[in-house]
């Protein structure tokens, strides 16, 4: 379950504040019957996309380049953003490419319940990526972008609940919703700020995000102990050195985020921990979820995977694959799909009510959103990495596992 | 097996008696085909992008346009230069692209607002509807009579093979009688009554698909023909005709554009026995033999929603129809090599040679 953080949103277009999006919503729902089968926001998306209350969007008001390979966005959401975050949040972004919509994920840096209505995301280029070089090296201001919800659960508690002693460990882009968390803090000057420590790991100093205000807050901020480890010249972080660098880990409420092995490390270092009876309390796990609260009250471990598709990962070498898996996520089935068979086929055999028309890629009648996963066109062989759009099931057929929302 | 009488002077290629088995080459045929399919899918791109959003902000600038000029249309010039652009819109907006979004055209951009899922045009027949009679039954079973409804909408008669019948010795007044109409006469279609006394639909679905008729007709009707009246105050009465115009000109268009997309002449039909076990090849063959182009300008091919290139369209019903022309002569060609008839001509001939069918058909034989 994503969550939510409703926060009244200053409207960034403009008219005067809350009086402009009343007006503006009071105006559209009078003229519906005018502009029917369309709405109102149909053409108001046409004068200007940040007006489109259906189809949230943001304009890029600047870039900031971070790194030779990463730079950080600020984005001014229009009226159909859903207002506000919480820290440690993710932005949902749709970047438009050669005309085609394609929706990345990335964690909001600027603080939570900022005062301009400004957000910013902070993008590494990946090199082999598709969306990202493009978000850091060829997206001038002015460019509009799709925004979905601010959803995740690796979030900062509010005021009342924050822990006293923090421990944040990141490494590369990971330290992304660390840094929202951290300017959080700093905003809340009403209260006195956690002790907190971040242990982060970059490949050297000139690839390291955020390295100046990072160690200029450490110089500033008494509440804020900084390890940065350069891992091209010292060694990965350790479970020894976690306890070598911050000796009262197991008393503090630890938040990581980076590469899948950083996060191995610590997981089997909090189970070690937990199974090895040091537990005061002797209570036992309930097993691990990706994204949520791992082990023990005392230590609690949250972790963010930026890599939440595993599964796609594999399947890309399945060129010459022997189909998959399909789940089909309302219906809880899930059955194997060869190759050759289309997806509609295979939901059919397997009792899944599909919807279908011609059976040949002509009609659209069996479009079905796929939610994860890829899929090859079995008239051209091509394999789409389609996710979240919706798929023709009859000429579509499974590349590894996927999962259709049907 | 099929005897049109047709206005145009060469030989009818198609009144041999069809081969019962397709040609030798049918699977190449298709391969080549294919391969013209997927050139133009690797090919689409940001410039096809700007073309449909240009087309969206065009249509719903000269509707805006037009409703504000008929709010004043007590002056006659604005009355016209209204009603024009009114017309214009509505034309755009089912046309190129009402139809073609619905078809998927657009899908691959994905954008939920341009979208087959979720688009929904100013025609009274509610898109869901229409894309099952004309996505599914019509673009599959193009020309088969008895199997493609649109084989003469169930009303006319379109060839031969249906049984004749008095009623359909009047069938030429009703065709003109349709054109004006258009928009109501596809909606009544879309219900498919037929196939509830036929016992392929069941007497409820038919009720649901009366109500959301209903709800639309009604949200349709009062925009055009109560609020923007209305609204106009004292312009209200013509700015009532100029909205009466606006539709019944589009479906005159429409009706136009579309009974020449399978009706002139030569165009030919098909058996359910043709059709068995078809293969892909074969379908594209059936697409081109049963579908006729027309010739004309880009504006004339904007405003008809490129279905001018209406083979094209059979073909490949979800590419986007801005590519339709540069497919056109290399799908021409290909015919041309293996001697499979192209059927096109200027609008106005494949109009009178639509309505020479129409009325040929009227009487027995
Ligand atoms: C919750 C969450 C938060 C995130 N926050 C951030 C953030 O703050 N900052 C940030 O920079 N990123 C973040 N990410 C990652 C981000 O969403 C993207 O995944 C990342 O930017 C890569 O996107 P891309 O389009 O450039 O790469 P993609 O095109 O999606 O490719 C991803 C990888 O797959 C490989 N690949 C793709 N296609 C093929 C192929 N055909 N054959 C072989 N390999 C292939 C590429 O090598 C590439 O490394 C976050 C992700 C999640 C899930
Ligand atoms: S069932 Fe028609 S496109 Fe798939």
């Amino acid at each position: 379950m994503p969550v939510f953080a409703p926060r009244p949103q200053s409207p960034p277009w403009g008219l005067p504040g809350r009086f402009g999006t009343r007006l503006l919503s009071a105006l559209s729902t009078l003229t519906t019957p005018l502009t029917t089968p369309l709405t109102p926001d149909d053409f108001l998306g046409l004068v200007d996309p940040l007006l489109s209350a259906r189809h949230p969007a943001g304009v890029v008001t600047a870039v900031r380049p971070e790194t030779a390979d990463a730079a950080t966005l600020v984005i001014r959401p229009g009226r159909g953003w859903y207002g506000g975050h919480r820290a440690g949040q993710y932005l949902p972004v749709g970047v438009e490419l050669d005309g085609v919509r394609h929706w990345r994920t990335y964690s909001l840096t600027s603080a939570a319940g900022a005062p301009d209505g400004e957000v910013t995301i902070t993008v590494k280029a990946d090199p082999r990526g598709k969306v990202s070089p493009h978000l850091v090296h060829r997206t001038p201001p002015g460019t509009i972008l799709r925004l979905g919800p601010a959803q995740g659960e690796f979030v900062f508690p509010e005021p009342e609940a924050t822990p006293d002693r923090l421990l944040f460990v990141t490494a590369g882009s990971g330290i992304t919703p660390v840094m929202g968390m951290l300017r959080t803090i700093v905003l809340r000057r009403d209260r006195p700020a956690p002790d907190v420590v971040l242990l982060h790991s970059a490949p050297a100093p000139d690839e390291c995000l955020f390295r100046a205000e990072l160690t200029h807050m450490a110089g500033q901020l008494t509440w804020l102990r900084l390890h940065l480890r350069y891992t091209r010249t010292a060694a990965r972080i350790t479970a020894r050195d976690i306890a070598l660098l911050c000796p009262d880990w197991r008393s503090r409420e630890t938040w990581a985020c980076g590469p899948e092995g950083l996060l191995a490390v610590l997981r089997e270092h909090w189970e070690a921990e937990r199974r090895g009876g040091e537990r005061p309390d002797g209570q036992r796990s309930d097993g691990q979820r990706p994204g949520g609260t791992e082990g023990p009250r005392a230590g609690s471990l949250h972790v963010e995977r930026f890599h939440l598709t595993a599964p796609t990962a594999a399947p890309l070498t399945l060129a010459d694959d022997s189909g998959g898996r399909v789940r089909f996520a309302r219906t809880g089935v899930e059955v194997a799909s060869p190759a050759s068979v289309p997806l509609l086929v295979t939901g059919e055999r397997a009792g899944v009510p599909m919807p279908y028309g011609c059976r040949r890629g002509i009609c659209f009648g069996c479009l079905v959103p796929l939610l994860h996963g890829r899929v090859r066109d079995l008239r051209t062989g091509e394999v789409h990495d389609a996710q979240g759009e919706l798929i023709q099931t009859c000429v579509q057929a499974a590349v590894g596992t996927l999962v259709l929302d049907r | 097996m099929t005897s049109t009488v047709t206005d145009q002077p060469p030989p009818n290629p198609m009144k041999a008696a069809p081969p019962l088995e397709p040609p030798p080459w049918t699977d190449d045929f298709g391969a080549e085909l294919d391969r013209l399919r997927a050139e133009i899918v690797a090919r689409r791109g940001a410039r096809d992008a700007r073309y449909i959003h240009t087309v969206i902000a065009v249509q719903r600038g000269l509707e805006a346009g037009g409703r504000i000029a008929l709010a004043v249309s007590l002056l006659p010039p604005a009355w016209l230069a209204g009603t024009a652009m009114l017309t214009t819109a509505k034309v755009l907006e089912n046309m190129e692209l009402g139809h073609n979004i619905l078809h998927g055209q657009w899908d691959w951009m994905g954008d939920p607002a341009v979208h087959s899922t979720t688009w929904e045009w100013d025609f009274l027949t509610p898109a869901d509807a229409w894309k099952h009679t004309h996505n599914h039954l019509h673009h599959t079973y193009t020309n088969v009579v008895g199997r493609d409804r649109d084989l003469g909408y169930t009303v006319l008669r379109m060839s031969p093979e249906q049984p004749w019948h008095p009623a359909y010795l009047l069938q030429p007044l009703y065709a003109a009688l349709l054109a004006p109409v258009f928009e109501w006469g596809i909606a009544l279609y879309d219900l498919e009554a037929d196939a509830v006394t036929a016992g392929r639909k069941s007497v409820r679905s038919l009720l649901g698909e009366i109500g959301r008729l209903l709800r639309k007709g009604a949200r349709q009707a009062a925009k055009d023909y109560v609020l923007f009246p209305l609204l106009a105050g004292p312009s209200a009465l013509p700015c009532l005709l100029g909205n009466l115009t606006a539709n019944a000109l589009r479906n005159v268009w429409a009706h136009t554009v579309i009974f020449c997309g399978h009706f002139p002449g030569e165009v030919r039909t098909f058996t359910e026995a043709d059709i068995e076990g078809e293969t892909r090849g074969a379908w594209y063959l059936r697409q081109i033999q049963g579908s006729a182009d027309f010739e004309g300008g880009p504006l004339l091919h904007i405003l008809s929603g490129n279905l001018g290139h209406q083979i094209e369209h059979h073909l490949f019903p979800d590419l986007p129809s801005n590519r339709y022309a540069e497919l056109a002569p290399r799908v021409r060609d290909l015919c041309e090599e293996h001697d499979v008839p192209y059927v096109t001509g200027p609008l106005w001939r494949q109009y009178v040679s639509m309505w020479g069918r129409v009325v040929r058909h009227a009487v027995p034989g």
